[in-house]
């Protein structure tokens, strides 16, 4: 035997027996950890255990529809779906980023600047890494569930803008609840909520904004769906009915095409407004999804400024529209008798400056000056009248003020006044500038919405009609502004003549047959005849048309604005297609762009034009 | 002289206890994976619990004294294995541990070595015949003990490079380690963690995370601190009484990071409560102090070596993996003895068992 092997020692029994003591006390020691953990600590870790495995997805309810007046679909909501990064789990998602951005197509730098993004946030939020994910998306994650679990897909309810660029100024767009939002209504409003940021979606938010839902369920370690605990559905937004009429819009974008301007078309008995154009314009369905950064710096610092809605944004110089309200003032104030008579050489000299028209009429009276739109003879009806009373007519017709549409942020304009120029500028009002004031320049800023309802006013004896765009509108109030028969008939009739006489600024090219079609150009100097003068040019001008028809009481109303168009005559055409359209629809034949849903029931409509639009003076 | 050892000379009681652990880890493993793509793993649990038994009955059968004799031909085989597994290892999860056999089994060979040093050390330390072990018997203890620690750390598994370190500490121990010796040894280690904290670079990542997750865990929640917090979670939420077998929701959703092997006890203590850990500690308990009675028994001090050698091994993973569940050791890679899932780590208890077994008959053979 070997002799490691031999038997010699006793074994060491107290340090045997020491071994057992020490081996018993460290169980004791181990019990006493695993006693803290479950019976002290017990209920910390019980609801962590279930925020661990229950999770609440919000079920995103649709934002309702925006319909026409015919109940054809302008804005609804579609399910999509966003592709999820969670980022939980570090390791795993450094791993899994190279083959993410393969199979989902996203940059390497992209989806860097988006995890860095996120960076400051809470782990357990996931990124959206694709918010509109394509069928091919959709494929790649579920396919790939188990290799890259970092991937989620989210139900999501996107809004959907068929008509693309049409009426988007108005409609608007939506967006991610902002910060400020969000602190106003805690309680409404979660982060990432989609709300109305501008025009109808903003107005009506609250309308066609839905209940969302919420569903609980059990997810496992990799963040599966195991089982649905509960379910909340979501309480879809209703749908609002506008008053726009898609027909007539369509004549009207149709015809602006590329123009830079804006148009309103309403009803001129109840102001529902039929449409609404504001050029350079945007596409909603950017906004739909994310609108990039540098898409939206574009679109706030392009000069055009194509996100204002220049139909109740824009405040400009109305020109010669305003002779309308000077034609007004001169009757009902009775400063001068309504055969008052001016000699017209094609200018005229007021406080030692001159004044120019753009050419010689000769005799002039009320009918001539509005159907030919004689400066000289406004500037002797506004030295007549001054500005405090210009001014009282003015804003009595509803300019200078906000009309009160439906529409977020429309701009009041300015009808200058002594109180006004002494408020604002500690001066006194210098009576030459009534001159240029009466010819709808100088410091008076109107906007286009304005315009249509004020030549409604005066065409109906006074009743200001409140425009809007939601069809069953409550509380609406018309403004009243008496104006005596005989005016009416005076001013109403030289609008006649501006489109119908031969000697009418629009020179008869835009007249409608059997349609009682009035109306008022404007051009609008954007800066000063000196400037001119000296620059040897006419710089661009803005020119606006607002026609209306029948000729007293109308029906239909359209004010246009093109900015630099030159002479207003040149807008008319656009009006005149618009209420040609309207004239057409109501006679039963319905305008080019329409669409198959369109076609009313077949039958009982009667081919000649209502008694209205035949009544001739 | 008795040839062969009869039924009675076999550790009824011992077997008793495994065989109540080894069941209580075959119907948690079951638990844990039935409703998974897992499912059936229990099936081949039970199976390395054959061969373990099998096993066991044949290392019993060749007398121990003939193993110790082949000491030093075992651990120049266990030495080149190791080299032998950095060289051609078959590579799984980042590290190399495993040789392939025949294309069959993937067998651990550190696990092999862990039998190995419990015999090499009982033959080293047999042969010193004093009680009081002198400087340089440890500096050889050490040596001997160090060499395949290093070559397991470079594969590299840090849990079973450890293991092996208690085998010589417990075996140093027995064989009559002074005082002021050990008192020193637990001072130099003092001094060594520091040490070795400032070394942490040299450390693969991923066990620089583990050390760094495991003294900070609340810095990183569900990154690398994630596997100790949702062990937390499974051990405090199971309560007093437990949540009933097959309902613990973190371990059926998988929030238990490998709830069938190395976080079984996390799986346990969720389902079956404090109530359920006791009985399982207990039980283990109960085998390390039934391992030192058989240790007390041993005809020799070479039995008492090798018997006290299996236990300090089993004694450390429990240790180490029971603290690891609750978060007082980091993350380390230590099965559970018998509960937690796997081939090689099973059968290695086994086999240790069966060197018990083959001390035990042999306590009255002369």
């Amino acid at each position: 035997m070997a002799p490691w092997n031999v038997n010699d020692q006793k074994l060491p029994q107290g340090r045997l027996a020491l071994f057992s003591y020490v081996s018993a006390a460290l169980v004791v020691v181990l019990l006493v950890g695993f006693w803290k953990l479950q019976v002290v600590q017990s209920e910390h870790y019980s609801d962590l255990a279930e925020k661990n495995g229950i999770r609440p997805i919000a079920i995103i309810a649709p934002r309702g529809a925006m319909l026409d007046r015919e109940g054809r679909v302008l804005v609804d909501s579609y399910p999509s779906f966003s592709i999820l990064l969670l980022r939980d789990n570090p390791k795993l998602l450094e791993k899994s980023l190279p083959q993410i951005e393969d199979g989902l197509g996203i940059s390497k730098e992209d989806l860097q600047q988006q995890l860095d993004a996120a960076k400051l946030e809470p782990k357990f939020l996931p990124v959206v890494v694709k918010p509109a994910a394509s069928e091919a998306d959709i494929a790649f994650v579920e396919s790939h569930r188990a290799d890259l679990p970092v991937l989620d897909l989210m139900m999501v309810q996107r809004r959907r803008y068929p008509l693309g660029e049409m009426l988007a100024n108005t409609i608007g767009y939506v967006g991610e609840v902002s910060p400020q939002e969000l602190e106003k209504n805690p309680d409404r409003y979660r982060p990432g909520d989609i709300v109305g940021k501008a025009g109808l979606e903003k107005e009506y938010n609250d309308q066609i904004v839905g209940t969302d839902g919420m569903r609980r369920v059990v997810v496992n370690s990799v963040g599966k769906v195991i089982r649905t605990l509960d379910n909340v559905e979501a309480i879809p937004g209703k749908p609002i009915q506008l008053t726009i009429d898609e027909d007539l819009q369509r004549v009207a974008e149709t015809d602006f095409a590329s123009k830079q301007g804006a148009l309103v078309a309403m009803d001129a008995r109840t102001g529902e407004i039929l449409a609404m154009v504001s050029r350079p314009t945007f596409d909603p369905n950017d906004f739909a999804i994310r609108i990039p950064a540098q898409e939206w710096a574009a679109l706030n610092s392009d000069p055009n400024t194509p996100l204002l809605n220049r139909a109740i944004q824009a405040q400009l110089a109305p020109g010669s529209v305003f002779k309308v309200v000077m034609a007004t003032a001169m009757l009902e104030s009775k400063a001068l008798p309504p055969t008052y008579t001016v000699y017209c050489p094609g200018y005229a000299n007021f406080y030692g400056r001159t004044f120019h028209c753009d050419h010689a009429h000769g005799s002039v009276d009320l009918h001539k000056g509005i159907v030919a739109s004689c400066d000289v003879y406004f500037y002797n009806v506004g030295k007549a009248l001054g500005i405090d009373r210009i001014s009282y007519y003015a804003g009595g017709l509803g300019l200078g003020k906000r009309t009160g549409v439906d529409l977020p942020s429309e701009e009041p304009g300015l009808i200058p006044s002594e109180e006004w120029v002494e408020r604002v500028y500690h001066h006194k009002w210098y009576a030459g500038s009534t001159i240029s004031v009466a010819i709808g320049q100088g410091a008076v800023m109107v906007t286009p919405i304005q315009l249509a309802r004020m030549i409604v006013g005066v065409a109906n004896g006074g009743t200001l009609i409140p425009p809007h765009l939601l069809k069953d509108a409550q509380g609406l109030k018309s403004g009243s502004f008496p104006i005596s028969d005989d005016t009416v008939q005076q001013v109403t009739d030289g609008m006649w003549g501006v489109v119908n006489e031969p000697d009418g600024t629009t020179s008869g090219t835009v007249k409608l047959q059997n349609i009682d079609f009035s109306g008022k150009t404007g051009t609008a100097q954007t800066e000063s005849f000196e400037l001119q003068n000296k620059l040897g040019k006419h710089l661009k001008e803005n020119g606006w048309f607002v026609g209306y028809a029948p000729r007293r009481n109308p029906e239909i109303v359209v004010a246009a604005l093109v900015q630099g168009a030159g002479w207003g005559s040149s807008v008319a055409p656009i009006v005149r297609d618009v209420v040609k359209a309207y004239y057409d629809k109501k006679s039963g034949h319905l305008p080019q762009t329409s669409t198959a849903e369109n076609i009313p029931p077949s039958g009982g409509v009667a081919p000649a034009a209502p008694a209205s639009a035949t009544q001739q003076p | 002289m008795k040839e062969h050892s009869s039924i009675q000379d076999i550790d009824w009681p011992l077997l008793g206890i495994v065989g109540a652990i080894s069941g209580i880890g075959v119907l948690e493993i079951y638990s844990s994976t039935h409703a998974s793509a897992m499912a059936g793993m229990q099936w081949k649990q039970l199976m390395w619990i054959g061969i373990g038994l099998v096993g066991m009955a044949l290392i019993s059968r060749i007398d121990y004294h003939t193993l110790l004799d082949q000491a030093p031909a075992l651990y120049m085989f266990g030495v080149v294995s190791l080299l032998v597994v950095l060289v051609i290892g078959y590579s799984r999860l980042g590290a190399k541990r495993w040789i392939s056999i025949g294309g069959i089994a993937n067998l651990q060979v550190s696990e092999i070595m862990k039998l190995i040093i419990i015999i090499v050390l009982a033959r080293f330390l047999a042969e010193v015949h004093t009680d009081r072990l002198s400087l340089a018997d440890l500096f050889k203890i050490g040596v001997l003990t160090l060499i395949p620690v290093v070559l397991i750390l470079k594969q590299p598994d840090l849990g079973t490079a450890m293991v092996l370190v208690p085998v010589a500490v417990v075996g140093a121990f027995f064989a009559g380690i002074e005082w002021k010796h050990l008192l020193v040894g637990a001072l130099l280690i003092g001094l060594l963690i520091p040490l070795a904290w400032n070394m942490r670079r040299h450390l693969k990542p991923y066990q620089q995370q583990r050390i760094e997750t495991f003294l900070h865990p609340e810095q990183d929640q569900r990154g690398a601190g994630y596997q100790i917090l949702q062990s937390e979670i499974a051990v405090g939420s199971g309560g007093f009484w437990g949540k009933g077998f097959g309902k613990g929701s973190q371990n059926q959703l998988g929030f238990v990071p490998v709830r069938y092997s190395d976080f079984i006890l996390a799986a346990l203590a969720e389902e079956q409560g404090f109530i359920g850990v006791c009985v399982v500690l207990l039980l283990y308990l109960g085998l390390i102090l039934r391992l030192v009675d058989n240790a007390q028994k041993a005809k020799d001090r070479a039995g008492m070596f090798v018997v006290m050698g299996v236990t300090s091994i089993l004694g450390f993973h429990v240790l180490v993996n029971a603290s690891m569940v609750i978060g007082y050791m980091p993350v380390t890679g230590i099965p559970l003895p018998l509960m937690s899932y796997g081939g090689s780590a099973t059968a290695f208890v086994f086999l240790a068992l069966g060197l018990v077994m083959n001390v035990r008959m042999r306590r009255f053979v002369n």
